[in-house]
């Protein structure tokens, strides 16, 4: 391919800001034809707009698109694809109560006004055997698991006649193998000549999938390089704008008494159906367990049952000892176990109160914060104060709400609360999911310095490398079950792999 | 025989309101929008269509006003929800609160002068069952030839509401604009134009359940002619989980439980009147809970996703 010839796709010049962040500034893109270009960047560093301005989601304040040379009036999805352009978004776009059939067809105006779902059928089930892309096509969403969920969406895309796909981190969902799966997928449509934006902030997957890649810092384009002329260390300077310590360092672990012991623990989910089946360990203080999986697979219901936001079914939860089954939260709390949820804006953080009130939650219902029923707004910000210069939480003043503040700074808020509020064992669910690459530094520093002073460290997380960089050992969750308990330092990755799929080495899948 | 055949009469054509309002609160709801002023709207409908027909003498006409005061109430309600992004429960409450009082303002207003300016009391052309005198005295039958052309329209509509909400390409829309805005956006729908149509569409229908009350149900018009139907009507809704096709066993439940009690009075029992008044709401709430909690047991829970909240592209 000469640089010569007409791009499929070029953004010229695109700028977009939200209130207080230019999240585009000047960029431009390039996309040829057969081709797969990654995005690569910090969170916040404005790929994600980028392409919801490609995809008619979010009209850009100035710059144009141009689609095979021509200019482009791209107002809306609809307008986006008439030109073919597909996105598959970070959270999927589908209708979970809906079926697989009802969701490729919405929004399509050439269906008839009685869709004939026969037909949408056959050729649904003819796309799949020809990209692979195994799905019940009648099963609703919510019955799907992520893995599946997104199948249909890239199914969808190509039922529209996509020609541009834009996958937005499409593998922070998935197990190892899944991502290789991803990828022969993408090598399908590659071949067929589709083109590919693939956003991400992970090195290996760049090397893996792209063709060429281009850099995003702080809404600007810091460089554009074919993949193969680069390595993951100089991307990775080139995305942060510092050379990146990618280890942490870590005391050998000593561990102490056991201060969670849960003995076959079953718990419903949210739809009355098993999330928890028969789920037992234990964890010593000073050590870190982490918990890997899929999302989805229980580990959303585990945590609630050990910080007490979920009644346990059968079994049995003890914290140093004592028997807490289906103690309420404050008991739980007052035992000292410090909960870092995974939904940090609507469970984590109460976004309309302030940044002061919000780090003050756990701790207001004594001295020195407050007496009787009186709250001590002056000690109040005083601690706010102290911690918010601790851990560097960038806020204009304490009495910020805190929904106006970054996700990393909101995690950086919550973190601070929970780590003075714990003294036994620390319940951490995806603490650093969608931060940068500083704020998840301190996040994971924070986590092992904990376990240093002698916590017991519970750490769900969906990232492997980092979940076997900072645990001690790691249990694999599969549909609500223990496949297994393995020393970190240890297992084969691609185990872990295998058994986050439901696969037993030993059944020889 | 007589007596069941009466009240089958009464159960049927009470429910004739309840269902038509029932489904355009089902077709507002689906689409995300949830609308208190049923009440409102009702009465309006009820009076506009009354104060119509007794001047024009056209019932055609009367209807047609009705819905248009219906769609007006609604447009208001979905620009304040929509474009103004307020509070669903608020705009809906104020809107049941000015319908209730403006309605009632108006009937002191609207009359003849040889009337003290009164609609009350008044009688006006009403439609009329279509079956001869002969028919409506069969047994059994009878009740069911003894009844006007809007009620045989809404057991055509009730098909034609479910087959439209899920059959339809139109529907599967409405229903992802409810359940999911952000997906039916990306999906190129416009969820704003969306539920402007529906919500409208919806306030329609209830003003024409409301002109049924003064045009047929109970012909005249009197202060507060709907007794808090509006509000059976949004309870009528969770109850048929959002379904046209089971919005009719609530309108009935509701009518049957208000002919049997009518009929008692009428018959001159000893129970009081006020507590046999209360039969019918008492009745419907305490099904409708039984209902709702056997359904909430057993399997999902049907209400749309996205019931009561606002939707805006680039919200964070």
């Amino acid at each position: 391919m000469s640089d010569t010839a007409i791009p499929k796709v070029e953004m010229r010049n695109i700028s977009k800001s939200f209130p207080g962040v230019l999240a585009n500034d000047c960029v431009d893109l390039k996309l040829r034809k057969g081709e797969v270009l990654a995005l690569l960047g910090e969170n916040g560093a404005g790929k994600s707009t980028l392409m919801n301005v490609l995809c008619g989601l979010y009209r850009p304040d100035r710059g144009e698109i141009y689609i095979d040379g021509k200019y482009a009036e791209i107002h809306s999805p609809r307008d986006a694809q008439k030109y073919g352009i597909g996105m598959v978004h970070q959270n999927f776009k589908l209708v979970d109560s809906m079926n697989v059939l009802e969701n490729t067809i919405l929004g399509l105006r050439d269906e008839p006004f009685v869709p004939d779902l026969k037909r949408v059928r056959s050729r649904l089930v003819g796309l799949a055997e020809q990209y692979h892309l195994d799905v019940d096509p009648n099963a609703s969403i919510w019955q799907l698991s992520v893995g599946e969920q997104q199948r249909v969406e890239i199914l969808k895309l190509l039922y529209r006649n996509a020609e541009i796909l834009i996958l937005d981190e499409p593998t922070a969902v998935l197990t190892p193998q899944e991502s290789h799966e991803l990828n022969r997928v993408v090598h399908v449509m590659k071949q067929e000549g589709k083109s590919a934006i693939f956003i991400t902030h992970k090195m290996e997957e760049v090397m893996e999938f792209s063709d060429r890649v281009m850099v995003l810092r702080k809404g600007k384009v810091v460089a554009e390089t074919d993949t193969s002329a680069t390595t993951p260390k100089e991307l990775a300077r080139m995305m942060v704008g510092r050379d990146v310590l990618f280890q942490i360092e870590k005391k050998p672990m000593t561990p102490g008494k056991v201060v969670l012991e849960l003995s076959h623990i079953e718990a419903l989910g949210d739809r009355g159906l098993p999330a928890l089946k028969d789920v037992s360990f234990q964890l010593r203080a000073g050590e870190i367990l982490g918990i890997a999986g899929v999302a989805g697979n229980g580990q959303r219901e585990l945590a609630e049952v050990v910080t007490g936001l979920r009644r346990s079914s059968k079994g049995k939860m003890q914290i140093e000892g004592e028997d807490m089954t289906n103690k309420s939260p404050l008991e739980i709390i007052r035992r000292g176990v410090a909960h870092i949820p995974q939904d940090r804006a609507s469970v984590g953080a109460a976004g309309d109160l302030s940044v002061a009130s919000n780090l003050a939650m756990k701790q207001y219902r004594s001295r020195p914060l407050a007496t009787g029923i009186f709250l001590l707004q002056k000690k109040i910000f005083e601690f706010a104060g102290r911690l918010i210069e601790k851990f560097k939480i960038s806020t204009p003043s304490p009495k910020t709400q805190v929904k106006f503040l970054s996700g990393g700074n909101i995690q950086k808020t919550i973190l601070a609360r929970e780590i003075g509020a714990a003294r036994t064992l620390m319940v951490a669910v995806y603490p650093s999911r969608g931060l940068d690459v500083g704020a998840t530094e301190t996040v994971r520093r924070q986590l092992v310095s904990q376990r240093d002073a002698g916590l017991g460290v519970l750490f769900f997380s969906e990232d492997l490398d980092e979940l076997l960089q900072i645990s001690d050992r790691v249990a694999v969750l599969f549909e609500g079950k223990i496949m297994g308990i393995f020393d970190a330092n240890t297992v084969n990755i691609d185990h872990i792999g295998m058994l986050m799929a439901g696969m037993d080495r030993e059944a020889g899948a | 025989m007589d007596f069941l055949t009466s009240v089958l009469t009464i159960t049927i054509r009470a429910g004739t309101s309840l269902t038509i309002a029932t489904i355009g609160e089902i077709l507002t709801e689906r689409s995300g929008i949830l609308n208190l002023g049923v009440e409102g709207i009702m009465l309006m409908g009820a009076l506009s269509a009354f104060a119509t027909v007794f001047y024009s003498h056209s019932i055609v006409l009367g209807f047609l006003v009705a819905v248009c005061i219906g769609g007006l109430l609604a447009l208001l309600h979905a620009f304040l929800t929509t474009t103004m992004r307020a509070n669903q429960v608020v705009s809906g409450l104020s809107i049941t609160l000015f319908g209730t009082g403006f309605s009632s303002f108006l009937g002191q207003r609207l009359g003849p002068a040889t009337n003290n300016f009164r609609l009350v009391g008044l009688r006006a052309e009403r439609i009329a069952p279509l079956a001869p005198d002969w028919a409506k005295n069969i047994p059994i039958l009878g009740a069911f030839l003894n009844q006007d052309i809007m009620t045989y329209a809404v057991y055509l509509l009730i098909p034609l509401a479910w087959f439209f909400l899920y059959k339809t390409r139109p529907g599967l829309w409405l229903r992802s604009v409810g359940e999911d805005p952000q997906t039916a956006d990306a999906m190129g729908i416009n969820v704003a134009k969306t539920r402007y149509f529906y919500t409208i569409i919806g306030g329609m229908l209830i003003a024409l359940g409301g002109a049924h009350l003064s045009l047929s149900y109970t012909p005249g018009w009197s202060e507060n002619i709907t007794g808090g139907r509006g509000w059976i009507v949004i309870a009528l809704v969770i109850f048929s989980m959002w379904n046209p096709a089971r919005a009719v066993w609530g309108a009935l439940l509701f009518g049957g439980i208000n002919a049997v009690q009518f009929r008692l009075q009428a018959s001159g029992t000893s129970i009081p009147a006020n507590f046999l008044n209360m039969l019918p709401y008492v009745g419907t709430i305490v099904v409708l809970v039984l209902m709702t909690w056997w359904e909430a047991l057993s399997k999902k829970v049907g209400a749309p996703a996205a019931l009561g909240t606002s939707y805006m592209r680039e919200d964070k």
